[in-house]
């Protein structure tokens, strides 16, 4: 890997755990100035509806990706933006559908709550909490019938409290699928901590099935995706359903119309000392020696991306009203 | 009678064969496999195929329909089998959310074909909870298809058509037809919205589905004896609704009844009453609907036997509603 100080001027050859974790490093970025540009271009008014955004979970959804393979299948949530790009989905295709644009990746139909981009292994992200957990299930049945790919859920840590999660678990632990399921504890149900409305610990709930559970740091890449890697490769083996606990906190409001005034005071600002790209930059210094220049050089290249990306997606075309008199039904073949 | 086939059989049989026949094909749900269903119309499908195909589950309704999406957009063709009709609230998001819009959400990426197989309908004093026709509560989701056969051979050609079918189908079967004995299909398998005329006439044009399709071929008869011939379609899917066939009816018959095995208020009945008009307004003389009464079912045999829209019924509500002679 040829990296770049800011300047320009190449400093150093990059090569294993090293460069593997820049690459970590330059996703989590990806999907956070991602994200900050579907903010803005939101209070522009050129983001429609609501949106729900990923930020200060971003390694999550990077750390899980990194140790699936192109057989897999995940499926995302409505803060899904994250996940979306993690598998590798376009992020200019993204934000077009963003834009409502026809060059999105659902043809601006689907918009930021419901992507689905099944050439990047994403089989949707779901407006209603848990039904990532059905599909997953689901998916598991037919990757298990197909070969050895592992189906992945993304989940809040409310949706423990829905039908869905119970009903899908223990269907998946019954007939031993090869699921993962991973729980973003972000701490909040929306506007209400989820202590107040949950029974009990999360992680009992997985351990009381018999599905092998593991509570990780979900501000640390590497944390999630050493939980993610051990568990993948058990439900790959046929030991059935995984169950991590990723414990991360977004350092935005739920949706777009949330200032956040339930959070105690100094929570936000004490996550944010475990911002997932400072933890990874510290990292990147501390235990695998990358120059600091290295990562600036990423943080401008990022940045240069987005800036393209942005005026792209603004000059891009509304899909055809007319053109978008679609079919109700797919043309059976079979 | 030893070659007629009976409607549970033709469940079974064209279970069977699609199994046989697709690989992608796996059916699943609630005492379905080792116990053969609590209908007896899926007995055998574990010992032949396999529990890798098919297999019982927990009573989840809603893991098991979300289950069958997700398969379904992962390349399996599943069916699953939501025991009684009315369990299909549990299993709605499943059905309404997921399954029937992601051909249009996904830009046309990939179809969710899967098939719900659910037993519906009355007249088994079964009680409100276990006795409804739930098609007015998915006619309404573009993206889903719904149907509802009345004879061992539209559900052993329908069902198979259902299951390759590549759009999310809802296949509905009256739980008074299940002992039916019938023809088997002349065809391999038959187009997913197509009525058919089994009854020709020329006074009067009675639309239905399922056990009300042989209800108003028995009150036709009562009538032909009164000297009013009626014609009876019978409209095999509740969505798409095959308003051509209907409405060729009528431009021969002039008059309309629909007789709906539910609700009258924002039932089928009411939507092919607006299209026919729509499309046929100077055909028609008349046109009603023959429905039960906003009600829940009633357990109680009288009760019940009056709540619904029976031969009797629909005898009563042509010579009320035509003036046909009295006497009979």
């Amino acid at each position: 890997m040829a990296a770049t100080r800011k300047d320009g001027a190449a400093v150093t050859e990059l090569s294993g755990p090293a460069q593997h974790g820049v690459e970590l490093y330059r996703r989590m970025l990806v999907v956070r100035r991602f994200e900050e540009a579907v903010q803005s271009l939101f209070q522009k008014g050129e983001v429609h509806g609501t949106t729900h955004l990923y930020v200060g979970e971003e390694a999550g959804a990077v750390g899980v990706a990194d140790v699936l393979r192109p057989h897999d299948r995940v499926a995302g949530t409505y803060r899904g933006h994250g996940h979306a790009l993690a598998l590798g989905v376009d992020p200019q295709a993204l934000l077009d559908e963003m834009l409502g644009r026809e060059t999105g990746v659902c043809g601006g139909r689907a918009g930021s709550m419901n992507v689905i981009d099944l050439g990047n292994r994403l089989i949707g992200c779901f407006g209603i909490i848990g039904g990532s957990i059905s599909a997953a299930t689901g998916a598991a049945l037919a990757l298990r019938q197909q070969g050895d790919g592992v189906a992945v859920a993304f989940f809040g840590e409310g949706t423990t409290n829905h039908g869905y999660f119970h009903e899908c678990l223990n269907f998946a632990a019954v007939l031993r699928l090869p699921v993962l399921f991973v729980c973003e504890n972000n701490r909040y149900g929306e506007f209400t901590p989820f202590e107040d409305v949950t029974a009990g610990e999360i992680a009992a709930r997985p351990q009381t099935l018999g599905i092998p559970t593991e509570t990780v740091d979900g501000m640390d890449v590497w944390a999630v995706r050493e939980a993610a890697e051990a568990a993948v490769e058990r439900a790959r083996a046929g030991e059935g359903p995984q169950f991590i606990q990723s414990m991360t906190y977004r350092f935005v409001g739920h949706s777009r119309s949330d200032p956040g005034r339930y959070r105690k005071p100094g929570e936000l600002e004490e996550w944010k000392q475990r911002d997932p790209l400072k933890v990874a930059r510290e990292k990147l210094a501390a235990a695998f020696g990358v120059d600091g220049a290295v990562v600036d050089g990423v943080d401008a290249e990022v940045e240069a991306q987005f800036e393209a990306i942005v005026e792209r997606s603004l000059a891009a075309p509304y899909p055809d009203p007319v053109r978008d008199a679609a079919r109700e039904f797919a043309p059976t073949t079979s | 009678m030893a070659d007629k086939l009976e409607f549970r059989r033709a469940i079974r049989d064209a279970l069977d064969e699609e199994l046989a026949r697709d690989e992608r094909v796996v059916f699943f749900g609630e005492d379905v496999a080792k116990p053969g269903g609590v209908f007896a119309a899926t007995p055998g499908l574990y010992d032949a195929h396999g529990e890798a195909r098919v297999f019982d589950t927990p009573i989840s309704e809603l893991a098991i329909t979300g289950a069958a999406f997700g398969a379904a957009v992962c390349g399996l063709r599943p069916v699953i089998e939501i025991m009684f009709a009315d369990f299909l609230p549990l299993a709605m998001d499943g059905m309404v959310n997921q399954a029937a819009k992601y051909w249009y959400l996904s830009n046309e990426q990939a179809p969710a074909p899967i098939v719900v197989r659910s037993a519906y309908g009355a007249g088994g004093r079964f009680g409100a909870i276990h006795s409804q026709s739930p098609v007015a509560w998915f006619q309404n989701v573009p993206g889903l298809k719904i149907v509802a056969p009345s004879t061992p051979a539209d559900a052993k050609a329908l069902l198979k058509a259902a299951i390759r079918d590549d759009n999310p189908v809802l296949f509905l079967e009256h739980k008074r037809l299940y002992s039916l004995k019938g023809d088997a299909p002349t065809e391999e398998v038959t187009t997913i919205g197509e009525a058919k005329v089994v009854r020709a006439g020329g006074d009067l044009t009675i639309a239905a589905v399922a056990t009300s399709v042989h209800h108003a071929l028995a009150a036709a008869e009562t009538l032909a004896a009164k000297g009013l011939e009626a014609e009876v379609v019978d409209l095999r899917s509740l969505r798409p609704l095959d308003v051509p066939a209907v409405v060729a009816s009528v431009t021969k018959t002039n008059r309309l009844l629909v007789v709906e095995e539910g609700p009258l208020t924002g039932g089928w009945a009411g939507e092919l009453v607006a299209q026919v008009s729509e499309h046929a307004l100077g055909e028609l003389d008349d046109v009603w609907r023959l429905a039960t009464d906003d009600l829940p079912t009633p357990y109680s045999p009288p009760l019940e036997d009056d709540f619904l829209p029976g031969t009797e019924a629909i005898v009563a509500s042509v010579r009320e509603r035509l003036g046909v002679a009295a006497g009979a």
